[in-house]
């Protein structure tokens, strides 16, 4: 594991994202990418919550149906030029965010859980209710595609590569925030509320400013979901893919740098994995099959890697190189929460 | 973080790797190159009722197609994945099965799915063929060249029963629905139709798919003038408005949708059921047909193959399938291993008879079924009797 240190990582990960369509001309392989990189955008913002603000949020899949319903209907029903729309998508949410926010984010734990659960029930039923302007349960068809100038992105490449480049916008963002002096702020927040804000940070604004920050990107993924599938119709948008997004979170690491993406890649290559290999097993299952193993996955990853794969790193890393001093006492706090 | 490369290059090889798995049915023997074909199927999640049998039937075709020498000699290789009545799923299935390189993809089996698979299938130029009932899945065609559909749409359905509105000298109604696509839907055709056939709607009301009681909406019925009640839903909840409205005391004509063509929708009413009445496609009542009927043999032959291999007889379901996956072979048979011949050739279609009805494809209806396709039946001691 030597050889890639931390210098290369980031050129060879752009690298990477690059030559991939080049190396396969399959776009299967392109949108299923496609796919795990609008997730990473949704669990990046949730991971930042949950992750380093320590609130968590089972009501993201409706900043996510914001976002996509914001572009589909701005484009169908008004004519609006797609890069306003896809504008209107990104601060729709942010709005919503902050306005829910402040009473929201006075209760803690489980019933702000509760709290965001109602919120993302509450919305997804106003996209099947709301007939004429969401076009109801049966969905809005039609959407164009994202043009900016004359770019028309209308194939997987085109949109491959800008998703590719808002993630790694988005990657170096997160990471300039998280070493500033605001990620160090948030991290207090998650150690102990009480203690945080005793040491001068007003917990109250940083907490709302990390939630209205992971609704903005939520609604940013919605909204090129859009403009991807064209199509838009309440499901995607349900109380079950709030949880998909929390267990992204999870599974990828929460406060590590690399999980959202790790967790997103996860728990999308595995059902497209079993969807293949279930069949070949067991010939007639259904997915439900899927799901059993699906789960027996996440279970055994929890038990043998409770801080998801975001932090698999570190023990490569710990017990390759035997770093003094601070690598050791991150390997023992990492034994201690393993539960060792 | 040498991981996370190791882990990236991993879910490609899987993702590749899925490109070439699948459910293969039907390995060929002959010589002959095999035509590929894919279906993605709502197998598993909410609308497994629909993709169930959809699969059944598909197997079996393919299986008796092979058995049969195949298309011109050409063995048939189907592959069928399960979308999890998902969208985004039917998105990544249906290009799956596009870089398999296969001939057309059938499905999905709900509207929702269908929709989302349509750009798919117009970008890459791959004829689709439907199973679900939206019409809004091949309209407007200017923007569906590619994509055809099997189950009747729900104009068709709505026309059987203003015709039958009609004929009673019935004009005022109260419509309930069920919120979801399906009902929604329903409402959207017959408020149209409604309106062309001067038809008034004194009451429109919803609920939902796992309500518990539908009095509140049956008692408004009650207390309009309404002279008959049409209800756009499925079992259970078709069952329950049915069991509130005999409970109620209501005694106007009931008529449901084709939703509620099974043996299911019947015993979950618990007697209920009694004079309802409802359009339904040929197949459930393919016995007592006249012997005129173009349908009854190809339905016959169906049911007796579905319920030997199976047990039990196939549902309407079943027979969206056997059309679409027969409209396909009979394509690929005159237009050869070609996506845009088979797609010319099945827009050509004429007077193919069917489970779902007679076919009549053309440049602007890429359904091609008429009223002619479905029945008005009433049911009579738990059983469905035609009505006509």
């Amino acid at each position: 594991m030597a050889f890639i240190n931390k210098n290369h990582f980031w050129p060879g990960i752009i690298l990477f994202l690059l030559i991939i369509p080049l190396i396969t001309n399959s776009n299967y392989l392109l949108s299923i990418l496609i796919i795990i990189g609008l997730y990473t955008i949704i669990v990046q913002g949730l991971g930042i919550l949950m992750g380093y603000a320590g609130q968590i949020s089972f009501g993201h899949a409706a900043f996510f149906g914001l976002g996509a319903y914001t572009v589909a209907i701005l484009t169908t029903r008004f004519h609006c030029p797609t890069v306003l729309a896809l504008l209107g998508a990104v601060l729709l949410p942010g709005v919503i965010a902050a306005l829910i926010g402040r009473p929201t984010l006075k209760l803690q734990e489980l019933y702000l859980a509760l709290a965001t659960l109602g919120f993302g029930l509450l919305v997804h039923i106003g996209f099947t209710e709301g007939m004429e302007l969401t076009g109801g349960p049966s969905g809005i068809a039609g959407i164009p595609y994202l043009s900016v100038g004359s770019f028309v992105f209308d194939s997987d490449i085109k949109f491959f590569y800008l998703i590719a480049g808002i993630l790694i916008l988005l990657s170096a963002g997160i990471k300039g925030l998280i070493e500033s002096r605001v990620g160090r702020a948030l991290r207090a927040i998650r150690e102990s509320e009480h203690a945080a804000e005793t040491a001068g940070i007003d917990t109250a604004a940083l907490k709302l400013q990390a939630f209205i920050f992971s609704a903005l990107l939520a609604g940013l993924a919605g909204g090129l979901y859009a403009y991807y599938i064209t199509f838009i119709s309440p499901s995607p948008f349900s109380f079950h893919a709030s949880v998909q997004f929390v267990l992204m979170a999870v599974v990828g690491g929460l406060g590590t740098f690399v999980g959202p993406l790790l967790g997103a890649a996860l728990v999308v290559a595995l059902g497209e994995f079993l969807r293949w290999a279930i069949p070949v097993v067991i010939p007639n299952a259904g997915g439900e099959y899927q799901i059993i193993f699906f789960g027996l996955i996440l279970v055994v990853l929890m038990i043998f890697q409770p801080e998801g794969l975001g932090a698999l790193g570190k023990r490569f890393k710990l017990s390759t190189q035997k770093l003094p001093g601070e690598g050791y006492s991150t390997k023992f706090e990492a034994e201690k929460e393993g539960g060792l | 973080m040498a991981s996370l490369l190791i882990l990236l290059l991993a879910t490609g090889v899987l993702a590749s790797g899925c490109g070439s798995g699948g459910d293969s049915a039907g390995e060929g023997v002959t010589g002959e190159e095999q035509y590929k074909i894919g279906a993605v199927l709502d197998i598993s999640g909410k609308a497994s009722s629909l993709g169930t049998p959809e699969r059944d039937t598909l197997q079996m075709m393919v299986k008796q197609l092979n058995t049969q020498g195949g298309i011109n000699g050409h063995q048939v290789d189907l592959t069928i994945l399960d979308n999890k009545s998902d969208e985004t799923e039917a998105v990544l299935a249906a290009k799956t099965l596009i870089e398999k390189d296969v001939l057309a993809v059938l499905g999905c089996s709900s509207s929702g799915p269908s929709m989302a698979m349509l750009n798919t299938v117009q970008n890459e130029k791959v004829p689709m063929i439907s199973l679900a009932a939206a019409s809004s899945i091949v309209e407007p065609v200017s923007e569906r060249q590619w994509v055809f559909k099997t189950a009747q749409s729900d104009k068709v359905t709505v026309g059987k029963i203003t015709n039958y509105l009609r004929e009673q000298n019935i004009s005022k109604v109260a419509f309930l629905y069920m919120n979801n696509a399906y009902g929604d839907g329903g409402r959207i055709a017959f408020s149209e139709a409604a309106k062309e056939n001067n038809i008034e709607i004194l009451v429109e009301d919803k609920f939902e798919a796992s309500d518990k009681d539908m009095t509140p909406q049956l008692t408004r019925v009650k207390a309009s003038q309404a002279e008959a009640l049409i209800i756009w839903a499925i079992p259970p909840s078709a069952s329950i408005a049915t069991k509130n409205f005999k409970d109620l005391g209501l005694t106007i004509p009931l008529i449901h949708s084709h939703g509620v063509g099974n043996q299911k929708f019947i015993d979950l009413a618990q007697g209920a059921a009694e004079g309802v009445i409802l359009p339904i496609g040929k197949l459930t009542v393919a016995q007592q047909l006249p012997d005129t009927d173009p349908q009854k043999e190809v339905l016959l032959t169906y049911i007796n193959n579905y319920t030997q291999k199976y047990g039990s007889p196939p549902d309407s379901f079943g027979g969206y399938a056997w059309d679409a996956f027969n409209l396909l072979v009979n394509a690929i048979e005159k237009a050869g291993p070609d996506r845009a011949a088979i797609r010319d050739e099945l827009e050509k279609t004429q007077g193919f008879t069917g489970i779902s009805g007679v076919f009549n494809i053309s440049a602007q209806d890429h359904n091609g079924l008429d009223e002619e396709s479905m029945v008005l039946v009433q049911i009579e001691d738990d059983k469905w009797q035609l009505l006509e």
